[in-house]
């Protein structure tokens, strides 16, 4: 990868995707052979927001690589209680890493954030901006069960305000996909993710109903819709309910098709499809390790013979 | 009535710049990026819907004692591409500029997504790139189509 930064899907070619998931799968086949690599490097965590998979597995994936970690911790005990800018947080810790990576409720903040350090910087989320480590390991749960070119992609739930659809879909006009946006009419694509998706000539419909592409899919993506986004909780339970899979809906889906989500599920996912040969949430999740492994080995590695 | 006529109904300045040929409707917003609601004490003459032969009608800025950034002017291209800029100096106009519709607007205006890092009180300036019917946040990635801009200015 030529950039430092790691800030949105949009500035991931094919070519740079497919070398963080081929190194992804030659840590996934030998992962002991990717100890140590990493011994002395510190990679710096900063999460502004509430992170479990997310932090956990950068977490693992820098000391599988034999590096350590350092954590601001909670914001509540944290300077930035204190009001200290983000600006000023990033220049302070990136004197204590190698790598940082950057979780904030801003959309922008890590593009802001690249301004102010020099270290590699990683976007762990930026609001209902961009998830691109998400995007990485998605496409790599993709590539493993399906392949990325010649399939039809179905995104379902939160499509505005969900980061991690942002990045996917974004990274996905790299490949031959067909992509299908399926959610209520309130929580449609943003503007400027459509915009960049007309841009790229990307084969994209979008629907009200999963039902009516359904049996066309390779693959289903499904999102969180959040009861935040709503102003009313009866208007919040009648159109989350049209965006709940069971196993029984699933009957009218290819045999093969691929059911992911980037997790946590509350209920669209009900748990009877966790026992059908569609769920592929918890191995996706799992991927999390090597991909995220192989990004920081690119990012530390560079500027040595790579 | 010749259009001299009219032309005189808006008196010259001294020192100062000139902004014609202003898409009707635009000088408000002009006096929006320029920051200048009267209380500053400048001397400032206002055409409104002005008959024109470059636009059917156009407004007319002239502001005493003050030229335009880099960045207005830059703004002043997006709501505005046909606007010109005249720079005077003891009545007679020195320097008379089109504008270029820049690759990026810096500062000026505010970005309209609320949630975005440049509305937080980071140390940073707005920056949008100039899309062929809009600009874009350089930061959230937000749009801001061309009639909207107006809406946006980050002016005091």
């Amino acid at each position: 990868m030529r950039q430092d930064h790691l800030i949105s899907a949009t500035q991931l070619s094919r070519a740079d995707i497919e070398a963080v998931l081929d190194r992804a799968a030659e840590i996934d086949a030998d992962p002991s052979a990717w100890q140590g690599r990493h011994e002395g490097s510190i990679l710096g965590l900063c999460f502004f927001e509430p992170s479990t998979r997310t932090r956990m597995s950068f977490d693992t994936a820098m000391k599988r690589l034999g590096g350590r970690t350092i954590d601001m911790g909670a914001v509540e005990s944290s300077s930035v209680k204190k009001g200290e800018t983000l600006a000023d947080t990033m220049r302070v810790l990136e004197g204590y890493a190698d790598a940082l990576v950057l979780r904030h409720p801003s959309e922008g903040s890590a593009k802001m954030a690249t301004e102010f350090v020099d270290v590699p910087l990683i976007n762990a989320g930026d609001g209902a901006g961009q998830h691109p480590t998400q995007t990485l390991l998605d496409l790599y749960t993709m590539r493993q069960n399906v392949g990325l070119d010649d399939v039809t992609v179905g995104i379902m739930g939160d499509l505005k305000y969900g980061r991690t659809v942002h990045s996917l879909a974004s990274a996905l006009t790299n490949f031959d996909t067909r992509q299908h946006f399926v959610s209520p009419e309130s929580l449609r694509l943003p503007r400027s993710v459509r915009y960049d998706l007309h841009e790229s000539g990307a084969q994209v419909r979008e629907h009200t109903a999963l039902d009516d592409v359904l049996s066309e899919l390779d693959i289903l993506y499904v999102t969180r819709i959040q009861r935040e986004r709503f102003p009313d909780e009866n208007e919040y339970l009648k159109v989350a309910g049209e965006y709940q899979i069971s196993a029984d809906d699933l009957r009218a889906a290819k045999d093969s098709l691929t059911v992911m989500h980037p997790l946590p599920r509350v209920d669209e996912i009900a748990p009877d499809v966790d026992h059908t040969a569609h769920a592929t949430y918890f191995e996706q999740a799992h991927n999390g390790v090597p991909v995220r492994m192989a990004l920081l080995d690119m990012l530390l590695s560079e500027g040595e013979d790579e | 009535m010749s259009d001299i006529d009219r032309e005189l109904r808006v008196s010259k300045i001294r020192n100062g710049t000139v902004i014609d040929h202003l898409a009707a409707g635009h000088a408000l917003n002009v006096l929006a990026i320029l920051g200048i609601d009267g209380s500053g004490g400048e001397s400032v003459s206002i055409g409104m819907n002005v008959p024109s032969d470059k636009l059917a009608k156009k407004d007319i800025v002239k502001v005493e004692d003050r030229e335009l950034s880099e960045s207005e002017v830059d703004v002043l291209s997006v709501i505005s591409p046909e606007a010109t800029i005249n720079i005077v100096r003891e009545y007679d106009v020195i320097e008379k500029k089109r504008i270029d519709r820049p690759e990026y607007v810096d500062g000026v205006l505010a970005c309209p997504n609320r949630n975005c890092i440049t509305n937080d009180e980071e140390p940073i300036h707005t920056r949008f790139a100039v899309l062929d019917d809009g600009l874009r946040c350089d930061y959230c990635g937000e749009i801001v189509r061309e009639d909207e801009v107006p809406a946006h200015l980050d002016v005091a």
